[in-house]
């Protein structure tokens, strides 16, 4: 197991809607990557978006400009 | 083989889609069931093939593109998850029967529906919409372009009559999709389902729906999603509302490199060639003593279909020859269109459908001609 990290956690209601959130942050340049959603989240299957804790600001903007209806950010260690 | 059956479905498919379902195949994991990489790469190859659709339909959102087996499926989940007893909706007569049986099925369970009348041309009486709107009416279900004569409806007029009175429209655009303009804002659309496998080019077992956002659709079928596991009903969010269990990825790739085909390709470059042909064989088995060519031809442009018969041959017997003596492939008998034959008057012989697609030929479409004028000789 790689060494936990603090990172960003953006979960989201849908398949569709993570991978839009994976696109529209390629497309902005913005460094992150999909994963599992932690279980210490939620018991529920899904694929989130991990980013750097800074990029909170930048990712607020990405998800409202697009649209995107995140179900929640969290700020933890993964 | 001369294949004249595209409005089945198109048989010559571009290259890219065989060779992208191969790809899929060999390299896509389950969409939406895992975070590695060839689940994730199905998740993302899906993902881009409903922005293409959306483009292809001018869906507001990406995410409000649902996948289904055909049209018949996502005709069955608006039809069915739109409508409560009690409710009144209007259709046509020129409906398919993806239409017409779930229609049909909500009647015997309290839904009211009305039918615009057909005339002998198949053509629609569109003052008859609004004539039909009574106070429970909930929306107007309506072709694009008939399967049987191909005759093309003003849709954009059909939508602002409903939006006008606040009804939902719900489009079957099965024949039309990727070769005419479909816009569900300037076309009033609020639900416009398509199959993939016909003008799209992509492969059998592809379809789908775009949903105008706001518009609430019940789920038709429950099950797995991938997400909000410990949730006991379906995700209420498009587009995992109305997907559940695995999708056709592979299926769903081949249709991205379809729409993609048809970028390139140009869906004004595909319809102009299928209208030349279909104008071609009109001009040449209209003028066939005996021959009777069904639909409203003062109209272009429109589906390339044209059915027909040969004085009172049965229409199974015309195919078959059509079939066995001149290596054409056609389609004979009802077409799924019950109400429109009836309205034709073709109920007892049936009709021969001859439809075309981008692969055919005008030398394909002349050797059809002769056909017809060798099995019409007295």
């Amino acid at each position: 197991m790689k060494e936990k990290k603090r990172q960003l956690i953006v979960t989201f209601h849908t398949t569709a809607a993570s991978v839009a959130m994976e696109r529209a942050c390629r497309a902005a340049g913005i460094e992150g990557r999909l994963a599992p959603v932690p279980r210490q989240l939620t018991a529920d299957c899904g694929i989130s978006w991990r980013a750097a804790p800074d990029a909170r600001g930048a990712l607020e903007q990405i998800i409202r400009e697009n649209n995107l209806e995140a179900a929640g950010i969290y700020e933890m260690e993964v | 083989m001369i294949y004249l059956d595209n409005a089945a479905t198109t048989l010559q498919k571009p290259a890219c889609v065989a060779q992208a379902v191969l790809e899929a195949m060999g390299t896509l994991g389950n969409c939406a069931r895992g975070a590695y990489g060839a689940s994730l790469g199905a998740a993302r190859t899906v993902y881009a093939v409903r922005e293409q659709l959306a483009r292809l339909f001018g869906c507001p959102r990406a995410d409000h593109v649902i996948f289904t087996q055909n049209s018949t499926h996502a005709l069955n989940i608006a039809l069915s998850g739109l409508f409560s007893p009690g409710d009144h909706i209007i259709t046509t007569d020129c409906e398919h029967n993806s239409v017409l049986r779930p229609v049909f099925r909500l009647q015997a369970q309290g839904v009211q529906a009305s039918f615009v009348p057909a005339d002998r041309q198949g053509r629609l009486d569109y003052d008859a919409f609004a004539r039909l709107i009574r106070p429970n009416t909930r929306a107007i279900v309506c072709v694009h372009a008939s399967n049987l004569t191909g005759n093309l409806f003003d849709i954009e007029r059909i939508g602002r009559i409903a939006h006008e009175h606040g009804l939902l429209f719900v489009v079957d655009a099965s024949q039309t999709a990727g070769v005419f303009g479909l816009d569900m804002a300037r076309q009033h659309i609020d639900v416009v389902c398509f199959t993939g496998h016909k003008s799209l080019y992509g492969p059998q077992g592809t379809g789908g729906m775009c949903v105008r956002p706001g518009v609430e659709i019940r789920p038709f079928a429950v099950g797995g999603t991938g997400v909000q596991t410990y949730l006991p009903t379906q995700p209420a969010q498009y587009p995992t509302r109305l997907e559940a269990g695995t999708l056709n990825g592979h299926g769903i790739a081949g249709l991205g490199a379809a729409l993609s085909w048809l970028e390139e390709t140009g869906m004004a470059n595909i319809c102009a060639h299928e209208q030349a042909l279909l104008r071609r064989f009109y001009d040449g088995v209209r003028r066939i003593p005996g021959v009777t060519v069904y639909g409203d031809w003062d109209t272009w442009p429109r589906a390339p279909v044209c059915a027909l018969n040969i004085r009172g041959l049965d229409s199974g017997e015309v195919a078959d020859a059509l079939a066995e003596d001149f290596d054409i492939a056609v389609r004979p008998g009802a077409h799924c269109a019950p109400r429109l034959h009836t309205a034709l008057g073709t109920k007892a012989t049936g009709a021969v459908r001859f439809s075309f697609g981008f692969f055919n030929t005008e030398d394909e479409t002349d050797t059809a001609i002769g056909a017809v004028e060798r099995i019409a000789e007295p």
